[in-house]
C-alpha cells in the first residue's frame, strides 16, 4: 500500500479524487496534493530525463527549490511538479530537452 | 503600486513569526508564501518540540501554523498573500515583484524581511542524480504532509537529528529503514532519537558512507563501504544493500537568492551550512532595508527560527517608528532565548557562525 491509512500520529482523511493524465495515461490522484505526490502514488518516479546526457530525474527536495522535477504540465514547461496542487484533468508530459514555452 | 510598511518573504516558522511581531507593532505587513498553505516546513514536523514554553515546547511542529495564523487573521494591518512566488527585489527602489499565477505584481516596502528557509544539500557519489535519491526532507514531506509512502527499504544516510527522526518518522508510516550510515565515527544527533532506531532494530553504522547508487532508471540498491579516518573506504569493506530509496540527510543550506539580489554583504560561513548575510544582533542586513529571519540566515532549527523572526520583526518595525509598547523588553528576552538554546555543547559549531556572519569584512 503506497498511501498512508493508518498513522500512529497523522490523520489523512480520504481527500477528492481526480483524473489526469501522464504521457496520455489516466491516473487518479487526490486533489490539491502535488502532482509529483501524485505520481509517486500511481508508481512514477522517473519525471524527466536530463537534456543532454538523457539519464533518469525523479524529484530530489520536494519543496520547489532544486529544480530536479520539472514537467510539462497543460502545456507549460519547466513546472516544479513537486509544489504544483493536482486538479481535475492536468495533462502532464515529461518534456523533452529544457522545454518549449507554448505559443499562443 | 501597491505599498506596504514591511513585506516578508516565506511563512514558516520564521516568516510567521517576523508578521506577527510586526502586526503587533501596527506596521502594516504583507507576508507572502509561494506554497498554497502557510507553515513551511512545519506541515511536516510530526514531533513535538522541545525547549521553552515561549517557542512551543510539548506541541507538535503541524500544529503551529494555525496557531499563528489564527493571531494573524485578526490584524487588519496583516496581509497573508499565499500562492505567490516572490519572484525579485530591486534594491535601487526597493520594489517586489510577485508572481501570482502568471500575473506579475509590484510592491513597494520600506522594509523586507528575508525569511526564505534552507533546502536540502546533496551528497557526491556515483549515481547520485538516480530516482529514488531523495533529501531526507522531501521523504518527511511526501509521507507526512501528503500521506505517500516514498518506498518500501530506505537506507539512510546521515545521523544528524534530521537523518535519526526521519527514520524514525518512516518506522512510523510502515516503512522498512535498511540501515543509517554516518561518515563520522560517531552519531550527530540526539541519542534519545538514536536509541528509538536501536530499539527498533535499525542498524546504524558509523564510520560507513554510500559509495554508490545502484539502477538504471530507479534505486535498486546501494553500495556502502566504511571509511577510514581520512574518509577514504576501506578496501575490501564495501558491500550491497538492497533498498529502493536512499535517503540524504547530510545538511541544508541557506536559500539567499534574494539577499544577493538585495546587494547585502554576504559571507560564506559552513558552521552555518553556507553563505548568508552579514547581519547585526537585530538581524539587520548590510542593505538597511533587509532583515534576515530564520534558517535564510544560517541553517538552525525551527524553534530559533521563530525567535530569530520575531526579532527581525520587532526590529524592522521600530526602524519605520513603529513600536510596540514591550519592545524593548521582548527583544531582550528573546536574545537570551536564542542564547539558551545556542549554548547546549550541540550549539558550539553555531555560536561560532554567527560570530563569523556578525563580524563585517575579513575573509568572504
Amino acid at each position: 500500500m503506497v498511501r498512508l491509512k493508518e498513522h500512529p500520529i497523522l490523520d489523512f482523511p480520504p481527500g477528492r479524487e481526480v483524473a489526469f493524465t501522464f504521457n496520455g495515461k489516466e491516473i487518479r490522484g487526490v486533489e490539491g496534493e502535488p502532482i509529483a505526490a501524485a505520481l509517486h502514488a500511481a508508481g512514477v518516479r522517473v519525471l524527466r530525463h536530463s537534456p543532454v546526457l538523457g539519464r533518469a530525474r525523479g524529484f530530489f527536495c520536494a519543496i520547489g527549490t532544486c529544480s530536479s522535477c520539472l514537467m510539462t504540465v497543460d502545456g507549460v514547461p519547466n513546472v516544479r511538479v513537486c509544489t504544483e496542487p493536482l486538479t481535475q484533468g492536468m495533462v502532464i508530459e515529461t518534456q523533452k530537452g529544457h522545454g518549449h514555452l507554448p505559443i499562443d | 503600486m501597491k505599498e506596504v510598511d514591511i513585506a516578508v518573504i516565506g511563512a514558516g516558522p520564521a516568516g510567521l513569526s517576523a508578521a506577527l511581531a510586526c502586526g503587533k507593532s501596527g506596521a502594516t505587513t504583507l507576508l507572502i508564501d509561494f506554497m498554497d498553505a502557510p507553515g513551511g516546513q512545519l506541515i511536516k514536523q510530526t514531533h513535538k518540540f522541545f525547549g521553552s514554553e515561549r517557542q512551543f515546547a510539548g506541541t507538535r511542529g503541524i500544529q503551529i501554523p494555525s496557531i499563528f495564523i489564527n493571531q494573524l487573521s485578526q490584524m487588519p494591518n496583516v496581509q497573508l498573500v499565499l500562492g505567490v512566488n516572490a519572484s525579485g527585489y530591486y534594491a535601487d527602489s526597493g520594489v517586489l515583484t510577485l508572481e501570482d499565477g502568471g500575473k506579475f505584481i509590484k510592491v513597494k516596502a520600506k522594509r523586507v524581511i528575508i525569511a526564505t528557509g534552507a533546502g536540502e544539500k546533496a551528497l557526491a557519489f556515483e549515481n547520485n542524480d538516480l530516482p529514488g535519491v531523495y533529501g531526507a526532507g522531501a521523504v518527511q514531506t511526501l509521507m507526512n504532509a501528503y500521506g505517500v509512502k516514498p518506498g518500501n527499504r530506505v537506507l539512510m544516510v546521515g545521523s544528524g537529528n534530521i537523518g535519526l527522526i526521519v527514520s524514525y518518522q518512516l518506522i512510523q508510516a510502515h516503512v522498512q529503514v535498511v540501515s543509517l550510515v554516518e561518515a563520522a565515527g560517531r552519531i550527530g544527533g540526539y541519542l534519545v532519537h538514536a536509541a528509538k532506531l536501536r530499539r527498533a532494530g535499525v542498524p546504524i553504522l558509523t564510520s560507513h558512507t554510500i559509495v554508490r547508487a545502484i539502477g538504471e532508471e530507479t534505486v535498486r540498491g546501494a553500495v556502502v563501504a566504511q571509511v577510514d579516518q581520512s574518509w577514504q573506504a576501506v578496501p575490501g569493506s564495501q558491500r550491497e544493500v538492497a533498498c529502493d530509496v536512499i535517503c540524504l540527510a547530510v545538511g541544508l543550506t541557506p536559500l539567499v537568492d534574494m539577499m544577493w539580489q538585495a546587494g547585502c554583504e554576504m559571507k560564506y560561513v559552513p558552521a552555518l551550512g553556507g553563505h548568508v548575510p552579514v547581519r547585526d544582533e537585530n538581524m539587520r542586513a548590510s542593505n538597511p532595508a533587509v532583515y534576515v529571519a530564520g534558517d535564510a540566515g544560517g541553517v538552525e532549527e525551527a524553534s530559533s527560527a521563530m525567535i530569530s523572526g520575531e526579532i527581525a520583526g520587532i526590529s524592522a518595525a521600530v526602524s519605520l517608528g513603529f513600536r510596540a509598547q514591550d519592545a524593548d523588553a521582548r527583544l531582550a528576552l528573546l536574545k537570551s532565548d536564542l542564547a539558551a538554546i545556542r549554548s547546549a555543547p550541540a550549539g558550539e559549531k553555531i555560536r561560532a557562525g554567527i560570530m563569523s556572519a556578525m563580524a563585517c569584512g575579513g575573509e568572504r
